[in-house]
């Protein structure tokens, strides 16, 4: 694992020793001194080309508690609204030796072509690109999902995956880079996922995603469900009209107060109810749904710095760079014949 | 890294065909160093007062849960899980940039927490002494024990850093060309007899 660009190419290996690596970092967080050495001296470059407030907060906190050296950067009010193209702008932060950018850009596939043009040397992260992938924030719903399955099955959560778990992921697909990355981290590590959006909001080719789709969200969650995860509806980059009127996308697909009543009725105590934020409350959620025990939002949010910790950790450490990648537990018992 | 070497039947010879290796130390060799370990670390304390043991993963952790259990043994009033810990060291490493990348392990402190107590590091293997630099760099970030001490399995020398040990199951000279490996029930998997070899370099 050179970059982390997708969650479509992360092995079920790779992604578990992330998550794995992750459940270690969380309890950096609980100690007296919350920072470990393992980054000393790298530069980590957060590339915003965006507006981003938890995933840039989040990554800078995760560099930090590593003591790596965090070099913020955003495209307003940079070089890049006099006109300088991401080529130049990376090799500017390769002549200040970045160790590893942590791109956000609104073009589908910038930080792939960043990762792959040799611009640069330095080890990408994807944090969110256009409507294609975001594997940080997939990664950390995964690992919110992992923490509670495993707490219901009375498991240790560091080893173990998803399988068995029925998720929804309802909302804005069609602009979602959060499903399109949750769909196939999810499918990896043995989730069933339902898509549940209006038709004018999925994508054309959504029936060759490894999952199932449907219109209906009621239907949906009667069959059973023990994850839901409403999608911001995702205004900013809606230029044509893909539903009538708000309140009726918030009566059929947005999870409100009689959805949340309904899955008592429905005896699942145990469903709980996600949002990758900024929430708009009362469209795609309701504050009473955003607010209840079932809420993940803010374990969420506390659970993206361990994650981008373990990513950070698992790219900037370590000689994977020239060799390819050994499974991390198959080095541990070497401790003693290092010289 | 296969450590499937260890030739079953008489492994007293050391001459076993497979692969040169060398029983040094037997399970029963094991469990009386650790027994004497065990009188020492009470000696040296003075009793049992702030005592914690904190093990080293992952071998580390097996053996300071086999002491804390001797320690319970000739001191009821020790609660042997309230005394043992487990000290990831992972990522204080200094050599973190130039290995393949290692998963962290986990970290457990005892309730009590680690400030003004005597914390005794336990580790099996002492070589470069680099491990134990990186455990007291681990240990400043949890806070501030009164003492910390050093009880190994087996010490087998080429100290790299002025670091010594405290209590030593037993002193093992070896080339630096040879591996020291450690077998503990607990880690390699139940069936497995505990024994420390000596295995000759590839």
């Amino acid at each position: 694992m050179r970059h982390l660009l997708d969650t479509e190419s992360l092995s079920r290996d790779h992604a578990i020793a992330i998550l794995d690596t992750a459940q270690e970092m969380s309890a950096v967080g609980e100690r007296e001194v919350k920072k470990l050495p393992a980054l000393r001296g790298r530069t980590v470059v957060n590339l915003f080309f965006e507006d981003s407030t938890r995933t840039r907060i989040s990554f800078e906190a995760a560099a930090k508690r590593l003591s790596a050296d965090v070099i913020n950067f955003s495209a307003k009010g940079s070089s890049v609204s006099k006109g300088e193209s991401l080529k130049d702008t990376a090799q500017t932060l390769e002549a200040m030796s970045a160790d590893a950018v942590v791109i956000r850009h609104w073009a589908s596939g910038a930080p792939a072509r960043l990762a792959n043009s040799g611009w640069i040397d330095a080890a990408v992260i994807n944090a969110g690109d256009g409507t294609h992938a975001h594997p940080t924030q997939a990664l950390l719903d995964a690992f919110t999902m992992r923490a509670h399955w495993a707490g219901l099955a009375g498991t240790p959560s560091v080893g173990g995956d998803l399988a068995g778990m029925r998720v929804i992921i309802a909302g804005d697909v069609l602009h979602s880079r959060v499903a399109r990355s949750n769909v196939w981290l999810l499918r990896t590590l043995g989730a069933r996922v339902t898509l549940v959006a209006p038709p004018t909001l999925l994508p054309v080719g959504v029936e060759h995603w490894p999952c199932e789709v449907s219109y209906d969200l009621d239907a949906a969650l009667e069959k059973g469900v023990d994850a839901v995860m409403m999608l911001r509806v995702q205004a900013e980059r809606m230029n044509a009209s893909f539903f009538p009127s708000t309140r009726e996308y918030a009566r059929r697909w947005g999870f409100d107060d009689a959805r949340l009543a309904r899955l008592d009725a429905l005896a699942l105590k145990d469903t709980i109810v996600m949002h990758p934020g900024p929430m708009n409350r009362g469209l795609e959620i309701s504050s009473a749904a955003a607010d209840s025990p079932r809420s993940t939002v803010l374990d969420q949010v506390r659970n993206g710095v361990s994650v981008r910790m373990a990513a950070l950790y698992l790219l900037l450490s370590g000689d994977l760079k020239s060799t390819p990648a050994p499974a991390p537990s198959a080095a541990l018992p070497l401790v003693k014949d290092l010289p | 890294m296969t450590r499937t070497s260890a030739p079953s039947g008489d492994r007293t010879s050391g001459a076993a065909a497979p692969s040169p290796s060398r029983m040094v130390l037997s399970a029963a060799d094991i469990d009386r160093a650790l027994t004497r370990i065990a009188y020492e670390i009470l000696e040296a304390n003075k009793g049992s007062e702030n005592l914690l043991l904190l093990g080293i993963p992952r071998r580390g952790f097996p053996l300071a849960q086999r002491l804390a259990a001797k320690l319970a043994a000739t001191d009821p009033s020790i609660d042997p899980a309230a005394i043992t810990g487990q000290l990831d060291v992972t990522m204080f490493r200094d050599d973190l940039a130039h290995q393949p990348t290692r998963a962290p392990q986990r970290t457990e402190l005892p309730a009590s927490g680690i400030d003004g107590k005597v914390v005794v590091l336990v580790d099996d293997v002492l070589y470069s002494g680099r491990t134990i630099r990186a455990a007291l760099d681990a240990l400043v970030d949890l806070g501030r024990p009164q003492a910390v001490r050093l009880a190994v399995l087996v010490d087998r020398g080429h100290r790299e850093l002025p670091i010594r040990a405290d209590h030593v199951g037993k002193n093992l000279p070896t080339s630096s060309a040879e591996k020291v490996r450690v077998r503990l029930a607990e880690i390699d998997g139940p069936g497995t007899v505990d024994e420390v070899v000596i295995e000759a370099g590839a």
